[in-house]
């Protein structure tokens, strides 16, 4: 992956973000089937096709360096974003070896980590960043260790701490969220946090889900892709900034459908941490524009019978209400309801 | 799973019962680190038939050079650890799991009592590092038959000084549990790992006492209890297996190609755990997995341990 170019993009104001042909064919679309339900959906995060999302275990892209800049807008405005409790010092360490290891392994001309003993030399060449620190002392680092690694990655991060027969989020690096808030749910159990799932709890999705990752193994990290949908290519979708997005859902119209809404893919990936026995939880975000989305019939087709047969609960729940029946008009040009093989595949 | 081939680059008889394996991977990598309290699951053939015993990591979770574990020789066990002991030399290949945490500190505790009976001190060998690098403040408490059983007693006295108490019991020395249990400040936590008889004294006093149940933490890898053959049913499979007197419930559903996921095969993680649709006779449950009113509904069984008498039980596998 020698040849990443960065972009120079916007993902607030003028909202330059777009996504080259190449990042297109890559999106992880994540309809197999004409009909969405609520499920656990898990997989091994095992290495799969070259160049595809799911090549390694952390994704960088196109939109590396923009994302980066983005992160960093909302840390200054909201330094509530980044919030870690004091036991979680083990698994800070481990997340930040975690992720140095695995970008100076799958990025080696963009990421290079040398190690004399515990001295560590970090090197980030895309954003011009090189700083040598002591692993596990953490008076040798500018900042927390899990806030120098996560203002690097694409993406989310929340550290769980494993004890009491639950998970408890004691950290987050939370930019990018889809509607949640990160002050609001560090320190909760996994149930509190997922207190909200409508159609989850009743069919014990929710309990399964938790012993599944109560035995997350070291060495064996797992994924499962999300969706919802969002007005212009904002990360920074956070119930705190409300005012400023929330308003957009109203300016859509057929006319800018395909420019406005765009679908909001969440690769979520989940690594046992060895030093803490904690867990990373990723959460990194991929937008694609209906008009970009539609250069692929076949998808256009897929997600308008997902959107038409959609339940009107989760409507509601992922804030598609105001705008969903002009996703579906929208759509419906590209429908001509011939059956579609499973797969999530763009041709 | 992930799993690891290793070499044993070292053996060491610490105790007349006890000897002390230093593994080190075959393809000369380095080990993860690992959390205080983990355990692997060490594979063996024995006789052309895989056999898994789980053990505590106790060595330092930094040294990623060598994993170290220790076997207690069980005579009256299925071979496990006489295999360990008999057939594994320095140099013998095995194949182990990814270290597994069923035993953490709770990171939370603002004091951490330990409590070890026997072999059952490896799993504290590892979190006295964890321990001490995060400065915790904590109490071990070791308990032996004599003084030559007293594996690791001298390390330990001078890795933690005046935290560790050691009592050996041909010298009349006793642990009062109610002593202990009843004199310590809000937010200990208890951990304790040995023979049965000891750990469920440890979790009946600290009920007594009114503890709270998450800071009441126990590891007990059972080894499988044997008794006589009997039938079950397979729901999925549709069909009917016989699971003879030496072979647990899980290794007769390997044996017949049925594969439940599994990991510790000592009753302790809850991976193996199978619904019990229908059932004509009765369950001896052997795990420390499942509650006791789940075990009572006779509704869930941990094949890695547990055993029937039934002339029918269906399985949903």
């Amino acid at each position: 992956m020698g040849c990443l170019a960065f972009k120079k993009e916007t993902f607030r104001d003028d909202y330059t973000y777009r996504n080259s042909p190449e990042a297109i064919h890559r999106f992880p679309f994540p309809f197999p089937e004409d009909k969405y339900m609520y499920s656990v959906n898990i997989e091994p995060h095992v290495s799969i096709k070259p160049g595809s999302v799911f090549e390694f275990p952390f994704d960088i892209d196109e939109h590396y360096v923009a994302e980066c800049q983005d992160k960093a807008i909302t840390l200054a405005k909201d330094p509530g974003r980044y919030a870690v409790l004091p036991h979680m010092m083990d698994a800070q360490w481990d997340v930040l070896e975690l992720i140095m290891e695995s970008l100076s392994r799958d990025y080696p001309d963009q990421f290079k980590l040398t190690k004399d003993g515990n001295r560590w030399t970090w090197h980030n060449l895309p954003l011009g960043i090189q700083d040598t620190f002591t692993f596990g002392d953490r008076s040798t680092m500018a900042m927390d260790p899990f806030e120098y690694i996560g203002r690097q990655t694409q993406g989310d991060f929340v550290l769980l701490d494993q004890r009491e027969g639950t998970l408890f989020a004691d950290a987050g690096c939370i930019t990018s969220q889809a509607d949640w808030s990160l002050a609001f749910d560090v320190g909760m159990s996994w149930h509190q946090w997922h207190a909200p799932v409508p159609r989850a709890t009743e069919i014990g999705v929710m309990d399964r889900a938790l012993k599944f990752m109560m035995n997350l193994q070291l060495g064996s990290p797992v994924r499962r892709l999300n969706w919802t949908m969002t007005i212009n290519p904002r990360l920074d979708t956070s119930p705190e900034n409300y005012p400023q997005w929330g308003t957009d859902r109203n300016t859509v119209t057929p006319e800018n459908a395909g420019d406005k809404i765009h679908l909001r893919v969440e690769l979520q990936t989940l690594f046992r941490l060895p030093r803490s026995n904690g867990i990373v939880f990723s959460i990194r975000c991929y937008l694609i524009s209906l008009n970009e989305l539609a250069t692929y019939p076949r998808w256009a087709k897929r997600f308008h019978r997902i959107l038409r047969e959609l339940h009107p609960d989760l409507i509601e729940y992922k804030g598609l209400t105001k705008f969903h029946q002009i996703a579906v008009d929208w759509l419906a040009r590209f429908d001509d309801g011939a059956a579609l093989e499973i797969g999530t595949q763009p041709e | 799973m992930s799993t690891l081939n290793v070499r044993v680059a070292a053996i060491e008889q610490v105790t007349p019962l006890v000897k002390h394996f230093t593994l080190m991977r075959e393809d000369g990598q380095h080990f993860p680190t690992f959390s205080g309290g983990s355990h692997v699951v060490v594979a063996m053939d024995i006789n052309g038939r895989t056999h898994r015993n789980a053990y505590s990591l106790m060595g330092s979770p930094d040294d990623t050079e060598a994993y170290h574990i220790s076997v207690r020789r069980q005579e009256h066990s299925r071979g496990g650890s006489v295999f360990m002991h008999d057939n594994v030399v320095e140099g013998s290949q095995l194949q182990i799991t990814m270290p597994v945490n069923l035993f953490s500190l709770s990171k939370m505790g603002r004091k951490h009592i330990l409590i070890a009976g026997g072999i059952g001190i490896t799993p504290f060998m590892s979190q006295l590092h964890d321990i001490q690098r995060n400065g915790y403040n904590y109490e071990l408490h070791y308990a032996f038959r004599s003084l030559e059983h007293g594996a690791f007693s001298d390390q330990l006295k001078a890795r933690c000084g005046n935290h560790a108490h050691i009592y050996v019991d041909r010298l009349g020395q006793k642990l009062d549990l109610r002593e202990l249990l009843g004199s310590q400040p809000l937010g200990t936590h208890v951990y304790v790992c040995g023979p049965s008889s000891m750990v469920t004294a440890v979790l009946e006093t600290a009920r007594e006492l009114g503890w709270p149940e998450n800071h009441i933490h126990s590891e007990q890898f059972t080894a499988p209890p044997m008794g006589d053959a009997f039938t079950v049913q397979l729901a999925k499979s549709k069909t009917e297996i016989t699971v003879p007197n030496d072979i647990t419930l899980l290794e007769a559903l390997e044996t017949a190609g049925v594969n439940p996921d599994s990991l510790c095969r000592g009753g302790a993680c809850g991976r193996c755990e199978l619904d019990v649709l229908e059932l004509d006779g009765e369950i001896f449950h052997h795990d420390h997995y499942l509650s006791d009113a789940e075990k009572a509904s006779n509704r869930k069984i941990m094949p890695c341990v547990s055993r029937a008498r039934c002339t029918h039980m269906l399985l949903d596998i």
